[in-house]
């Protein structure tokens, strides 16, 4: 457990929590980004302003934090075929499954949604057995 | 007033994320890994955010509506479907397989590499195929 960093792990949390209770309590949304970023094609014009301005935010977001000193994005130890397919189960398991870590495991674990809890514990439980798989 | 809210939300979750060191794989990737070198790092990411979300939602009760909206825009079904099931466990395995769930691969776009933009690539191509036939 070397690698364990509880405070900026901590930190980090509280801060993701905070955008969450923001979009809540001022626009009544869940900020949920599978959600809000596979929004972006099939929604009304109108409904595209904000979710293009929440993804800005986020990537501007990531500048901030690394300019205020945090580590920066690290580059992922991938082969070209395993990107492509994490990337389509991603895409794929997020949109069925409506909601990723944001959406179900942070907004509406917090809602106590019963939906959320489930889709967090088996794709939690599923990155376990995945990563248990490939590292063996 | 609205949209400059839902920007420093989006700010507020990419520096969130950030700090977390959710946006390195690898750190992702060894909390799942708890028969090998575990990282409980994420753990606490989730409680740090669940705490702070859960004190929104409780505030959120006893509001009529959100302060800048007309209405509450929230999920309300509780029904656990194939769907949620099905989704949730694809979702798992591409998550197992890289360490990238999408925010965290949305927010490294501010340091894009090769291997970041063919997985963004693949995801929302993803995304656009369960949207139009599934």
């Amino acid at each position: 457990m070397e690698n364990f960093t509880p405070t900026s792990a901590l930190l980090g949390g509280a801060i993701i929590g905070l955008s969450a209770l923001v979009l809540l309590l001022f626009v009544g949304r869940i900020a949920g980004i599978s959600g809000i970023v596979s929004g972006i094609w099939s929604a009304k014009n109108s409904d595209r302003v904000w979710r293009v301005l929440f993804v800005v935010g986020l990537v501007l977001g990531c500048f901030l934090a690394v300019y205020l000193g945090a580590p920066q994005p690290a580059v992922p130890m991938a082969s070209t075929p395993i990107l492509i397919l994490a990337g389509l189960l991603v895409g794929v398991g997020t949109v069925v499954g409506s909601g990723c870590t944001s959406g179900h495991g942070v907004c509406g674990m917090s809602r106590l949604s019963i939906r959320s809890i489930v889709a967090t514990v088996i794709f939690m439980a599923c990155g376990i057995i995945t990563v248990w798989l490939t590292r063996a | 007033m609205k949209n400059i809210t839902i920007f420093i939300a989006g700010l507020l979750f990419g520096l969130g994320l950030t700090v977390a060191q959710m946006t390195s794989p690898e750190k992702v990737l060894s909390f799942l890994d708890i028969s090998g070198n575990w990282d409980p790092s994420l753990a606490l990411v989730m409680l740090g955010a669940l705490a702070v979300s859960a004190i929104g939602v409780m505030l959120s009760k006893s509001m009529k509506k959100p302060l800048l909206a007309e209405l509450f825009n929230l999920p309300t079904s509780q029904i656990i479907d194939r769907k949620l099931i099905i989704g949730a466990a694809l979702f798992g395995t591409g998550w197992g397989l890289v360490g990238y769930c999408p925010g965290p691969a949305i927010a490294s776009l501010a340091y894009a590499s090769q291997p970041l933009l063919i997985f963004i690539a693949a995801m929302f191509g993803g995304m656009f195929i369960a949207k139009r036939w599934l």
